[in-house]
């Protein structure tokens, strides 16, 4: 029976917009390395060139940290569901060399700008 | 004031502020609830929140802290109310784009309770400063978008004793807690080291569903107004996920990391950092000052490309934007693909045929045309500033966004 792999926002781009992916395995790991064999393209976001998972993705085995389970050898069970949380920065992503032009030249409040039905 | 041990039934602080008629009028819906009471709502106005950022998270969360009765509200921001702010960031109104948000911030929250302290702080939060402005507070409540400023106000709150209440947006997902208190965890027990950048996809997913962090913001205020009236279950040592697409909220449990280098029991980050170098953010270099420099032969200008055209040279330029974004602009006969999708439809391009990899500012081209190099393709341009700096430069009747 396959488990449930819940795929954040920022790493989408990469599942096909899936939001969800049914994965197969017997411990996290194994879930994992399904996952990363579906989707290529999200290897390099979860695991280093040594094939680590990086620090800064934390997976959760239903709500508990895998770090304080077995982590990658922790065993699931028919049902569990896993859930990648990548820290995410907020805001509107950053481009910052836009910056300067958000701001300048700054665009005078117009009345036209003002909602008619005011 | 200690937030998190006023007891509930307690006897009424002779510290506590008195309310005045009118403040009992306005805050009588509170009063009649027997968890805030009196002498809740006396807390509220001795407490106080320091809003990190006016934007889309510190305008509900001011705005609702500010009606609630806070006693004083501080805000810090160093930026400039823009049009494009106005989709989520209440607090600031058509009226007030071009004015800095502080001012602009100070006026909503005027008119909402002007009972309601406001000082603001315009200038950038460093390591200079946060200490200083977060040790006159009860709690910080960090709005920020950026991770060298997320680190920075963790520590600081570790460091002050003062607990942060988190939120953070991306598209249409949401997260909150509550960090930086006595027991519980702080945020770099979660994630003990930033992302690198440019490895967490942003620039190509971008943007912000309007209404979202209304609701993470509100949840922020709400955490902090608990905490002050000491009231509740605080979102300590949990992680709330917020999906505005499915409709669905996920709490996650965080524990307090012993080996934390802030938090733990042996802590090796005893007093602020750099945060742009901690978070590997470095001034780039200006190559326009380097001596003999040329421009790359990887990367064109859009007045460059468009001679090329003009002297009927067929370059294929690709897009790598979202299909949305090519719907507002687009350099005519481009070909469209998401460097999302890129991985698996690189081999629809042509090998013969010089590309030129363009996107809104040239970030993600420049990935694109990495890894077009990375599976041989050989002939492979980025356009400088993107459609952006194409339009500056070369078709001003397009729209910029």
């Amino acid at each position: 029976m396959p488990n449930t792999i819940h795929i954040p926002t920022p790493l989408r781009p990469f599942t096909d917009k899936k939001e969800a992916v049914d994965v197969t395995g017997g411990t996290v790991g194994e879930l994992l390395v399904d996952l990363t064999t579906r989707y290529e393209g999200l290897k390099k976001h979860l695991y280093t060139d040594e094939g680590k998972l990086r620090n800064f993705v934390n997976v959760y085995l239903n709500d508990e940290d895998i770090r304080y389970l077995q982590r990658e050898q922790t065993p699931v069970k028919p049902g569990d569901s896993l859930s990648i949380v990548p820290s995410v920065a907020g805001g509107v992503p950053p481009e910052p060399e836009a910056k300067a032009d958000d701001i300048s030249p700054k665009p005078k409040a117009k009345a036209d700008g003002v909602d008619p039905w005011r | 004031m200690a937030v998190t041990e006023a007891p509930k039934g307690a006897a009424v602080d002779a510290d506590l502020p008195n309310l005045s008629p009118d403040e009992i009028k306005r805050y009588s819906r509170h009063l009649i609830m027997p968890e805030i009471g009196m002498d809740g709502q006396r807390r509220i106005k001795a407490g106080s929140v320091l809003c990190i950022g006016a934007g889309g998270l510190g305008s509900p969360a001011a705005m609702y802290l500010a009606a609630a009765g806070i006693g004083r509200l501080g805000i810090v921001d160093f930026d400039v109310v823009d049009f494009s702010n106005l989709q989520r960031q209440l607090l600031h109104g058509t009226s007030s784009v071009g004015m800095s948000k502080n001012e602009s911030s100070k006026r909503r929250i005027n008119d909402l309770n002007p009972h309601v302290q406001v000082d603001t702080y315009e200038t950038l939060l460093n390591s200079d400063n946060a200490l200083d402005l977060f040790k006159d507070y009860d709690v910080i409540l960090d709005g920020t978008d950026n991770f060298p400023t997320r680190y920075l106000v963790n520590d600081a709150c570790v460091l002050t004793g003062k607990p942060n209440a988190y939120g953070s947006i991306f598209r249409f997902e949401g997260q909150a807690s509550v960090f930086a208190t006595k027991d519980g965890p702080c945020y770099r027990c979660l994630y003990p080291e930033p992302p690198p950048p440019g490895l967490v996809p942003s620039c190509a997913e971008g943007g912000v569903l309007g209404v979202l962090p209304g609701v993470i913001g509100v949840i922020q205020a709400t955490e902090s107004l608990k905490l002050i009236a000491g009231i509740g279950e605080p979102l300590i040592g949990r992680f709330m996920i917020y999906d505005a697409l499915k409709m669905s909220f996920r709490t996650l449990k965080l524990r307090k990391d012993p080996e934390c280098p802030v938090c733990g029991t042996h802590p090796t980050v005893t007093k602020l950092i750099d945060y742009d170098q901690f978070c590997g953010i470095r001034p780039e270099p200006d190559l326009s000052q380097v001596a003999g420099a040329t421009v790359n032969d990887w990367e064109i200008t859009p007045v460059e490309l468009k001679k090329k055209l003009d002297a009927g040279e067929t370059p294929l330029i690709l897009d790598v934007r979202e299909p949305n974004e090519y719907q507002i602009n687009r350099i005519a006969g481009s070909t469209l693909i998401p460097l999302g999708e890129l991985p698996r439809r690189y081999q629809e391009l042509p090998r013969d045929r010089e590309i030129i990899a363009q996107c809104k500012m040239g970030g993600r081209s420049a990935k694109a045309m990495d890894f077009l190099k990375t599976v041989g393709f050989t002939n492979v341009k980025n356009l400088k500033g993107g459609i952006l700096e194409w339009i500056d430069k070369v078709d001003p009747s397009q729209p910029k966004y």
